[in-house]
């Protein structure tokens, strides 16, 4: 708790920077404005139009709390303008998502323990496929799933998968070679099958690398999902919010968008993190 | 019909050489490290290849590699012209700034205690968040050029590298920093004789998680406005004109790139942290 205080300080710091900044940014527009209307502005006046301006350069952070407080509590939840409405297309998809690639992952982990052949082929092409900017496709498999017949919620879950599949494959690994010697020794004096290793020993074990890498995977899932929602035709959802506000320069709707995407980011970590520390008190592996 | 059961069947006997060979003393030696996945990558092709002619999928849902590769080799300048403008200007300078100024910034707050434990939490929570989201607000402010993609990836990679970097900082311990203090060593020469070298273990860690992270944001920062030339701009109005195999030679391209960009990386590290367990270990 020693650390609250550091912390309020740099978010305070942030929060004044970007008042600042906000200031710096707009009045180009208020003096463009006063120059036009041919009259002489003040400081203090030239501040205070830049917290108010419709379509600002830099939104203030309260007018970003407004727009983010009108999208969530101010409409109707089914209503098109409704962050809670685009958020939770963004999240079922982040959801289905991260739930595929999980799975999957996991499975190629287990696969990959036990099979040297798997190991030695797949293994340096998960790794090679990490360097490999997945994001850039994600308008293909879009375009590719929805001429196929394929639209929805499912292209974007597909995106959010193979996202989250690699940290899970690696963090997984990792964690199932985690049981030293020893261990793996006294099991094979029990004379236990791979399988009864498999759920005695090396799925205990790797509880907290699965953790690790779930956490890791959760933002990836999101961040495909976000994307997955750029390419023209979504109209629900929060990449679908930043888009049309970029092409709009509604910077207030941006700004909006992107911190409700932060504050859902966010809630999927902390849920997981708490799941966390529970399933490892429960296995007495916790702090 | 012909081609997808020769291709299978091929795919079957190569795996099943793949299993035989991984098993024998060859699989230990350097070149089997690099045949064996080398060979299994080019068992997917062949897969790829025999099940878009076997099944004679229609080449605006999945061009085969033999189209792909006409097509890399028939628009080379453009690849070319693409690539000079998404990732030596885009990506590579924002690397560069993003990078430089997080290990930086790094060195300044580490001397305040009150600094890391205020913005080592918020560093890690921004690490997370999906920040490609501000591509859209950095192109509008700063154009359309490569300018705005370079702002795009240099904010991109600036949490992970610091957050990395002020763990690596905190890497040595009570012992080393006690005896650089009974060699009477200032601050900075315990910096750059100790403390750096002691953290680019974590610090190239961070390099390399940033130089993924550089060609997203480089790409992706693409798809809200871009001049006519760069791989995000090709690929997204490729996209719009159905014509897949030009996108898919340009994610050949970027795969190419991202790559090379992550072993040079990786081969700088290798010279410069010979010294850690993790290097000695496989030569």
């Amino acid at each position: 708790m020693r650390s609250v205080l550091p912390i309020l300080a740099v978010l305070l710091a942030i929060v004044v920077l970007w008042y600042g900044a906000a200031i710096w940014l707009n009045s180009q527009w208020t003096y463009d404005q006063a120059g036009r209307a041919g009259v002489e502005v003040s400081f203090g006046e030239v501040v205070a139009d830049t917290m108010v301006q419709e379509r600002p350069v830099l939104p203030a952070p309260h007018q970003v709390a407004a727009g983010l407080w009108e999208g969530v509590a101010g409409q109707k939840v089914t209503s098109k303008r409704s962050l809670v409405y685009h958020g939770w297309m963004t999240l079922s998809a982040t959801l289905v998502g991260f739930a595929i690639g999980t799975g999957l992952g996991v499975l190629l982990a287990v696969g990959i323990v036990h099979n040297r052949a798997m190991d030695m082929s797949v293994m340096p092409w998960a790794i090679a496929s990490q360097t490999i900017p997945i994001l850039a496709i994600a308008p293909m498999v879009i375009v590719v799933l929805a001429s196929v017949g394929i639209t929805g919620l499912l292209p974007k879950a597909v995106i959010s998968a193979y996202l989250s599949f690699f940290p899970v494959v690696v963090g997984m690994v990792k964690g199932l070679r985690s049981p030293d010697g020893m261990q793996l020794d006294l099991l094979r004096t029990y004379n236990a099958s791979p399988m009864a290793t498999l759920w005695k020993l090396r799925l205990p074990a790797s509880m907290p690398y699965l953790f690790a890498s779930l956490k890791v995977s959760m933002a990836a899932s999101l961040v495909g999902a976000i994307v997955g929602e750029l390419p023209a035709g979504a109209t629900s959802g929060l990449g679908a919010r930043l888009l049309s506000g970029s092409y709009y320069g509604q910077t207030i709707q941006i700004w909006a968008a992107l911190f409700a995407a932060a504050i859902l980011a966010a809630g999927l970590v902390i849920i997981i993190g708490g799941i966390e520390r529970a399933t490892l008190r429960r296995m007495g592996m916790g702090q | 019909m012909i081609w997808l059961w020769s291709a299978i069947l091929f795919w079957l006997a190569a795996w099943a050489f793949n299993a035989w060979a991984a098993r024998q003393p060859f699989a230990r030696t350097r070149a089997g490290r690099l045949a064996i996945p080398a060979l299994f990558g080019a068992t997917l092709l062949v897969l790829w290849e025999g099940v878009v002619r076997g099944l004679e999928v229609p080449g605006v849902i999945l061009p085969a590699p033999s189209v792909i590769w006409g097509t890399i080799t028939a628009s080379v300048p453009i690849l070319w012209q693409d690539f000079v403008q998404t990732i030596l200007k885009g990506g590579l300078s924002g690397y560069v700034i993003g990078c430089g100024a997080a290990v930086l910034t790094a060195i300044a707050i580490d001397r305040s205690p009150f600094l890391q434990r205020g913005l080592l939490p918020v560093g890690n929570f921004v690490a997370a968040l999906p920040i490609v989201g501000i591509a859209p607000i950095l192109v509008m402010w700063f154009g359309f050029d490569w300018q705005s993609k370079a702002a795009v990836v240099v904010v991109m990679v600036f949490f992970p590298v610091l957050v990395n970097t002020v763990a690596g900082l905190a890497a040595t311990d009570r012992m080393q920093r006690d005896l650089m203090a009974t060699y009477s060593a200032s601050y900075w020469q315990t910096l750059m004789k100790l403390r750096l070298p002691a953290a680019m273990p974590f610090i190239f860690n961070g390099l390399k998680i940033a130089t993924t992270l550089a060609l997203i944001g480089a790409i992706v920062a693409e798809f809200f406005g871009s001049p006519i030339k760069g791989m995000g701009f090709r690929i997204s109005t490729a996209v719009g004109q159905l014509a897949l195999d030009m996108v898919w030679a340009e994610i050949a391209v970027a795969a190419l790139a991202g790559s090379a960009f992550y072993g040079l990386v990786a081969l700088i590290e290798k010279g410069v942290t010979f010294w850690h367990p993790s290097q000695r270990a496989r030569s």
